[in-house]
C-alpha cells in the first residue's frame, strides 16, 4: 500500500496533529491528576489535599516543634503557615539549613490522621535560594505578625 | 584595561555582526560582496572569542575592581573554579553563548562548500541576525565588564555547591550544545529563505545537529551524575525546570536527527525536518530563558533576574515567531518529498518522531504549567515527578519496542517485516520479564523497562547481522552504539528504581550496619580542612565476601559564602554502587545513610554509549562527506 505524494503529505500532517493532540491530552490528564503538587499547612486544614497520593508540603518550620526521637534518624516537626499547622514525621537526615523559623519543604504523602509523612526534606538550599512559593509565605507571615 | 579591551572587542564583534547581516541582504545585487561574509564572519567569532578569553584573565587574576568578579569570585577558590566561575555566572554565561555562537557561525563559514551560495549568505545571514540579538541583551543589559569603584579587597566567592570539576564543565557542554542547534536554525532559515529545503541542507545540517546532540547528550548525563553525588540525596533526575530545560532541546535534537536522515538519504519528511531545527532551537533558547529569568521554582535559582528574563523572552518570541512566520509563509512551496510505504524504515522514524514530539510536549506542557496557572489565576502550584513519571514512562516504553523493529525495516517499502530476526530479542524479553517476577513488590514501569532492557540490549546487534564488520560504516556502528546505550540506560534506571536497599541508622564509633550484601562498619569521625573548606569526615569499612573498602563521606562546611554541603564517599563495583552519606550528630551518635544501587552505573554508562554513538556517526559522516564528490543529486525513489 503506497500512498499518492499528496496523500502520504496529508497521512503526515494529521499523524502529526494527532500527536500533538494526544501530547495535550496525555499532559491535561496528567495534570488533573497530580498537578497539585504543592501545598500548604492551610491548604490541608481545610481538606483541600489529597490523602495517599506524592504531595510537596511547603511552610515555615514552627519553633520550640523539632523533637528527635531515640532512634537517631527520626525526626518530628511541625509546619506551618501561620494559619494552620501540619505535624510532620521524616525518616533520614535532614538538610543543613533546616531549622526552626526557616522555610522548608516536606516531599511525601499525608496519612488519613492528616499527618505528613515525609521521604525527603528540602529546606533553603543556600543563601541565595528560596523557592517562590516560600518567598511569598514568609513575606505574608510577616505583614501577619506586623498586623498583630 | 583587560576589561576596557574585553568591552571594546565586544562592540567590535557587534558592529561586524550587523555588516554582516546586512552583506546577507546585499549579496544578491553587489556581486563582490559576496567575498566579504566570510571573513567578516571569521573577525566576528575571533574578537567575541577574544573578549571571553578577557573575561577569564579578569577571573583568574580576580580583579576585584570589576563587579562581575567580586560578585562571583573571590582569590582563596582553587585555579579551576576561579576559572569556571566565569561562566557561573549570568553575564559571564551569556558571553560564553555569545562566544559559541559566533565561533560556531566562524566555523560554519569556513568549512561549508557544499550548499548553494545563496543559501550559505542566508544561513550566515540568519546567524548574524541571532548574534545581534544576543550581543545586544549583553552590552545594553548585562555587561560583564562594568567596573565598581571603589574596588573590595576581595570577592563574595562562588556557591560552593557549584565548585565542583562536573559541574565547572557541564554548562560549557551543555551551550556548545545548545548554540550547535543556532547553526541548524539558521541553515533551516536559510534554505527557506532560498527555498532550497532538501537533501543538500540535511547533509549540511547533518553534521551540526549531530555534534550539538553528543554535546548535550554529554551534558545531561554528567548533570545527572552532578546531583547524584552532590546532593547527597542518591536521586539522578529530578524533573527540576532546569533539568527539563536541557532535556526538552535534547528530545527536539533527538527527534530531528532522525528526520534528517531520512531527507538527506531519501528527500523525504522536508517540511518536518525544517519545523524540528526552529523547534529544537527554541527549546534552546527558552531553557536559557527559564534557567535566566527565575521565573520557576527550582534548586537551580542562583542565578535570577526577571527583567532579563523578558530580555530573553523578547529576543525568543522574535526568532521564533519569525522563523515561524517565514515557515507558514514557504512550507507551499517544499517541495514534497519521495514517497515510501507506512511499514518501512521512513516510517518507523515518523513514528519515532510523533513518540519524541508527544514527550517533548508533555515535558514543555508539564513545565511551564505552573507559570500559566500563576499568570492566570495567580496560584503557585508545582508539577513535579509524580507527573512527568506517569506522562512520559509509558511513551519511552513504546519508543524502546519501535527501537526493536525499526533499525531492521527497509527504506521506502517493506511489505514483509521479517519478524523471524527479532525472535531472539523477543524471546529475551519474555524470559527477562518472566524473571522479573521473582521481586513480586516490582512495579510495571520497573518491570517492563528491565525486560525490555534485555531484549533490546541484543535487538540493537540486530543491524550488524550479516554484514563485514569490518566495512560497516561507522555511521551503522553508530546507531548500534546509541541504540545499546538506552538499552544499558534504561536498565539502570529501572533497576534504580526498583532494586536499591537503604539502611539509615544513627550509629556510635565501632557499630556494625548492613546495606543489602554488604557489612558496614562505623570506624569513627575526623576533622579534615580543604584549600576554602573545613569538614567532618566519617570513616567506614565495608565488607563483602574478601572485599574490604575504605569510605569516608564528608560533611563540609565553607566560609565564603557561608554554607554546608554533603560529600557522599560512593564506591562502584562491577554490580553496583555503594553510596554512603554522614548525617548530623546526635549526642555521641551519627547519623549514616546507606545505599546499595545494583546495577546504578549502567544509567551512566549507557548515557556515555548514546553519546559515544553520536560520535561514531558524525565522525563517519564527516569522512563520508569528504569523499563524497557530488552533492546536488538528489536521493529519489
Amino acid at each position: 500500500m503506497t500512498l499518492a505524494p499528496k496523500h502520504q503529505r496529508l497521512v503526515l500532517v494529521l499523524l502529526a496533529v494527532a500527536a500533538l493532540v494526544g501530547a495535550a491530552v496525555l499532559a491535561m490528564w496528567g495534570l488533573a491528576d497530580r498537578a497539585a503538587y504543592f501545598r500548604t499547612p492551610q491548604d490541608v486544614s481545610a481538606g483541600r489535599a489529597e490523602v495517599g497520593v506524592p504531595l510537596r508540603l511547603g511552610g515555615m518550620v514552627k519553633a520550640g516543634s523539632i523533637r528527635r526521637e531515640p532512634d537517631g534518624v527520626t525526626v518530628a516537626f511541625t509546619l506551618t503557615d501561620g494559619v494552620a499547622d501540619v505535624p510532620v514525621r521524616y525518616r533520614g537526615i535532614v538538610p543543613d539549613l533546616f531549622k526552626e523559623n526557616s522555610g522548608a519543604i516536606a516531599e511525601g504523602q499525608l496519612g488519613p490522621d492528616r499527618r505528613f509523612t515525609a521521604d525527603n526534606i528540602l529546606a533553603k538550599h543556600d543563601e541565595r535560594y528560596m523557592p517562590p512559593q516560600m518567598g511569598n509565605q514568609a513575606a505574608e507571615l510577616k505583614t501577619r505578625e506586623t498586623a498583630k | 584595561m583587560i576589561a576596557e579591551a574585553g568591552l571594546a572587542a565586544l562592540w567590535l564583534a557587534a558592529s561586524l555582526a550587523l555588516l554582516q547581516f546586512a552583506l546577507s541582504l546585499l549579496g544578491n545585487r553587489i556581486g563582490e560582496l559576496r567575498t566579504m561574509v566570510v571573513p567578516v564572519a571569521v573577525a566576528q567569532g575571533l574578537l567575541t572569542l577574544f573578549s571571553f578569553v578577557m573575561l577569564i584573565w579578569l577571573f583568574i587574576r580576580t580583579d576585584t575592581s570589576v563587579q562581575l568578579v567580586v560578585a562571583n569570585s573571590h582569590s582563596a577558590k582553587p585555579f579551576i573554579y576561579r576559572v569556571a566561575g566565569t561562566w557561573g555566572n549570568h553575564e559571564g554565561s551569556m558571553l560564553l553563548w555569545v562566544t559559541v555562537l559566533t565561533v560556531a557561525g566562524a566555523l560554519l563559514a569556513l568549512v561549508e562548500r557544499r550548499l548553494p551560495e545563496k543559501s550559505l549568505r542566508a544561513t550566515l545571514g540568519a546567524q548574524a541576525l541571532l548574534a545581534l540579538g544576543f550581543f545586544g541583551f549583553l552590552l545594553v543589559a548585562s555587561n560583564p565588564y562594568a567596573r565598581l569603584n571603589p574596588a573590595p579587597d576581595n570577592g563574595q566567592g562562588l556557591n560552593p555547591l557549584l565548585q565542583d570539576p562536573g559541574l565547572a564543565f557541564h554548562p560549557p557542554t551543555l551551550y556548545l550544545g545548545y548554540v550547535g542547534l543556532s547553526i541548524a536554525f539558521s541553515l533551516a532559515v536559510g534554505a527557506l529563505v532560498t527555498r532550497e529545503v532538501g537533501p543538500a541542507m540535511a547533509r549540511a545540517m547533518r553534521p551540526w545537529v549531530l555534534g550539538a546532540w553528543v554535546l548535550l547528550t554529554i551534558g545531561i548525563v554528567a548533570g545527572s551524575y552532578w546531583a547524584y553525588y552532590e546532593l547527597g540525596w542518591g536521586g539522578w533526575w529530578f524533573w527540576d525546570p532546569v533539568e527539563n530545560a536541557s532535556l526538552m532541546p535534547w528530545l527536539a535534537t533527538t527527534a530531528l536527527l532522525h528526520s534528517i536522515n531520512v531527507l538527506a538519504a531519501r528527500g523525504s519528511l522536508r517540511a518536518w525536518t525544517i519545523m524540528l531545527a526552529v523547534v529544537a532551537f527554541s527549546m534552546s533558547m527558552i531553557g536559557t530563558f527559564l534557567v535566566r529569568s527565575g521565573i520557576l521554582t527550582s534548586v537551580h535559582s542562583f542565578a535570577v533576574d526577571p527583567t532579563r528574563g523578558s530580555f530573553i523572552l523578547g529576543l525568543l518570541v522574535f526568532y521564533t515567531g519569525g522563523a515561524l512566520l517565514l515557515f507558514a509563509l514557504r512550507v507551499s512551496s517544499v517541495r514534497e518529498g519521495a514517497r515510501f510505504d507506512p511499514v518501512s524504515r521512513e516510517g518507523a522514524l515518523v513514528a519515532n518522531n510523533l513518540l519524541l514530539s508527544v514527550i517533548l510536549g508533555t515535558v514543555f506542557v508539564g513545565t511551564l504549567y505552573p507559570v500559566l496557572v500563576e499568570a492566570v489565576s495567580g496560584d503557585k502550584i508545582s508539577v513535579g515527578p509524580p507527573y512527568f513519571n506517569a506522562v512520559t514512562g509509558p511513551i519511552v516504553l513504546i519508543l524502546a519496542a519501535l527501537l526493536f523493529i525499526g533499525p531492521l525495516l527497509r527504506w521506502r517499502k517493506d511489505s514483509r517485516p521479517n519478524l523471524r530476526r527479532i525472535a531472539a530479542p523477543a524471546i529475551v524479553t519474555a524470559v527477562a520479564l518472566a524473571a522479573t517476577f521473582l521481586d513480586p513488590a516490582m512495579g510495571w514501569l520497573p518491570r517492563l523497562g528491565l525486560a525490555f532492557a534485555a531484549g533490546l540490549g541484543i535487538a540493537s546487534f540486530l543491524p550488524l547481522a550479516g554484514r563485514n564488520l569490518r566495512r560497516t560504516p561507522l555511521t551503522i556502528w553508530g546507531m548500534v552504539v546509541s541504540h545499546l546505550g538506552i538499552a544499558v540506560a534504561m536498565a539502570g534506571a529501572a533497576a534504580d528504581s526498583s532494586l536499591t536497599r537503604e539502611t539509615l541508622a544513627a550509629a556510635r564509633p565501632g557499630e556494625v550496619l548492613s546495606v543489602g550484601p554488604w557489612t558496614v562498619r562505623f570506624v569513627g569521625v575526623d576533622p579534615v580542612g580543604g584549600p576554602n573548606w573545613t569538614a567532618i569526615e566519617g570513616h567506614l569499612v565495608a565488607t563483602r565476601g574478601d572485599t574490604s573498602i575504605r569510605l569516608d563521606p564528608q560533611s563540609r562546611y565553607f566560609s565564603n559564602p557561608a554554607t554546608e554541603t554533603t560529600e557522599a564517599a560512593i564506591t562502584t563495583r562491577l554490580d553496583g554502587q555503594l553510596y554512603t552519606v554522614l548525617g548530623h550528630r546526635e549526642g555521641d551518635r551519627w547519623q549514616l545513610r546507606l545505599w546499595w544501587k545494583p546495577m546504578v552505573t549502567l544509567l551512566w554508562l549507557g548515557g556515555a554509549l548514546i553519546a559515544l554513538g553520536g560520535f561514531l556517526a558524525l565522525i563517519g559522516r564527516i569522512r563520508r562527506e569528504k569523499s563524497r564528490p557530488t552533492v546536488f543529486a538528489e536521493a529519489r525513489a
